[in-house]
């Protein structure tokens, strides 16, 4: 078992004035290097976990603990420094006048040296492919590069988590792969955690674990796999299932003879073609 | 509609003049605009316009942009030009028709303050036109830092500076977009009375309020999560650094202060 990053225990939540609680007795664990996707239907209490882990709201009761420090407002900005978070608006979370200036804002904030500074800005664009994009104002760029943009300053800070609060929903397809690819590369380098608060299923189910959170309560834990098993149960919480694995199930209702645990079209693709190939 | 802003205002070009420290410029059209008041003769004027034309060759900016800037003051250079002409009398009756007269004095004070409104003018886009205003934004917090022992909000200011720069193409993109969705909707905001016109724009405020309210607060957040708590602790990823040369046009700046205050009489 990987060492355990971030624990929640019990966690109550309330917005002032709204009668229900926003998140109900939460309790879950992150490890060290994992994909966790956390969905749910709006009004979930999933982006109300998101501000939570990184100290935008405070718990009424519970506690939140990230690598052995527990957060309170007093610890809060160094947990910040140790958390990145990419929101959904790529306009409203671009700061700088150009995308240096963007990337330079949190190592600004944090008091980085200015030689330090610039090495950090320049690397952490390469690793998200924008370096060529320097000096460019942010109205010149699409959804897509905003984002990783983003994400560039988020890496630069060197933090262990990142949080993608719904970061893909504005984006159109091409530029979903584009960030979603570019997170994919960071975490396999730099043993980053993710954690990724979302809608889309097809992303959901390419991560390690999953949880479903329903009416501010954790609803369901597990891998995708087994998630995805409970298909009736999804679609009840107004969810949907990935459209490989609804294919998968109406192909086995017919008679064809597809194994189970096709997460995402290439997978159910390839496995076809085979079956094809020995009919 | 972008390139009609202010922002369209900075001429990119690589002259000594866009080279040098933002904190220069803006140090030598404020003490400039001071000097200027100095000169009361032909040849302190002379001095000062040849020491502008110098700025202007050395920027290499092209002279219709200068032009552009002169053109909506032009009427004030004329009117206060006639107003001198028409109540200044002093000096020798140059003519004289009826109630209508014109003194030596009225003629050469009118010039005189038109001259210095045209070089003031001059000087003063000569800094917006080469400096970015995220330059000019940096250069003043740093001249204005040492306000900040008297708790004036240099860093707050500046930030607030830069946010509304950024945010001028994406507000302007947004209106756009509105004034497209309500024209969708039957709004004529090109033709009809004044009244009618004023009145077709509260349909564009209003969304456009309520979204930059929306976007002032995601921004905010994003902010907080990026770790911003005020200017404190802060360091800065813009350097600016003062060169030779800054301190050769400060010199040639003081020169020319001391050569108006030998030549005015």
């Amino acid at each position: 078992m990987r060492k355990k990053l971030v624990s929640l225990s019990n966690i109550i939540f309330k917005y002032e004035g709204q009668s229900r609680n926003a998140l109900d007795d939460v309790s879950f664990d992150i490890h060290q290097g994992e994909w966790l996707a956390i969905v749910g239907h709006n009004g979930s209490g999933k982006s109300t976990l998101a501000k939570l882990l990184n100290g935008l709201q405070f718990a009424n009761s519970g506690t939140i603990t990230i690598n052995d420090q527990r957060l309170t407002e007093e610890s809060v900005w160094d947990v910040r420094r140790k958390i990145g978070m990419v929101f959904q608006n790529p306009d409203n979370q671009f700061v700088g006048t150009t995308v240096q200036d963007d990337v330079a804002f949190g190592l600004e904030n944090a008091g980085v040296s200015q030689q330090v500074m610039v090495e950090r800005v320049h690397g952490a664009l390469n690793k998200v492919k924008m370096n060529a994009f320097l000096n460019q104002e942010p109205h010149h760029l699409s959804g897509g590069q905003k984002q990783r943009v983003a994400i560039a300053g988020v890496i630069a800070l060197q933090p262990d988590i990142i949080i993608l609060d719904e970061a893909t929903s504005m984006l159109d397809p091409r530029g979903r792969e584009e960030v979603l690819e570019t997170v994919r590369e960071l975490k396999q380098e730099n043993e980053i955690t993710v954690i990724s608060i979302t809608h889309d299923l097809e992303e959901a189910a390419k991560a390690d674990r999953m949880i479903v959170m329903n009416q501010g309560r954790l609803y369901r834990e597990g891998t995708p796999q087994d998630i995805f098993e409970l298909e009736e149960e999804l679609i009840a919480l107004g969810l949907d299932i990935p459209f490989s694995v609804k294919l998968t199930k109406e192909l086995q209702k017919n008679g064809v003879h597809v194994v189970d645990g096709h997460l995402t079209e290439e997978e159910l693709v390839k496995d076809l073609c085979e079956l094809h190939s020995m009919m | 509609m972008l390139d009609k802003m202010i922002i369209g205002r900075y001429v990119p070009a690589n002259s000594l003049l866009h080279r040098m420290d933002p904190r220069a410029k803006l140090l030598l059209v404020f003490l400039f605009v001071c000097v200027v008041f100095l000169a009361n003769n032909f040849v302190s004027y002379g001095l000062l316009a040849v020491f502008t034309i110098l700025l202007i060759s050395v920027s290499k900016i092209p002279l219709r942009y200068l032009y552009n800037g002169l053109k909506p003051i032009f009427f004030l250079i004329v009117f206060t030009f006639l107003l001198h002409i028409l109540f200044t009398k002093e000096g020798e009756l140059l003519f004289e028709y009826g109630w209508f007269a014109i003194y030596k004095g009225g003629l050469i004070q009118g010039l005189f303050i038109s001259i210095r409104f045209t070089l003031l003018i001059l000087v003063t886009s000569l800094l917006t036109l080469t400096t970015t205003p995220i330059s000019i934004t940096d250069g003043m917090e740093e001249l204005l830092g040492p306000l900040k022992k008297w708790k004036m909000p240099v860093h707050e200011l500046a930030l607030m500076m830069s946010i509304a720069l950024r945010f001028i193409p994406t507000l302007m993109e947004e209106t756009e977009k509105i004034m497209k969705a309500q024209t969708a909707r039957g709004v004529d905001f090109s033709s009809g009375p004044i009244k009618e016109r004023v009145k077709s724009i509260v349909p564009l405020l209003v969304p456009l309020f309520v979204s930059s309210f929306k976007r002032a607060e995601e921004l905010a957040t994003a902010m907080e999560s990026r770790g911003y708590r005020g200017g404190e602790g802060r360091t800065k990823y813009r350097q600016l650094n003062w060169k030779t040369s800054d301190s050769l046009l400060m010199v040639s700046l003081g020169l020319l202060t001391v050569m108006l205050v030998l030549l005015r009489s």
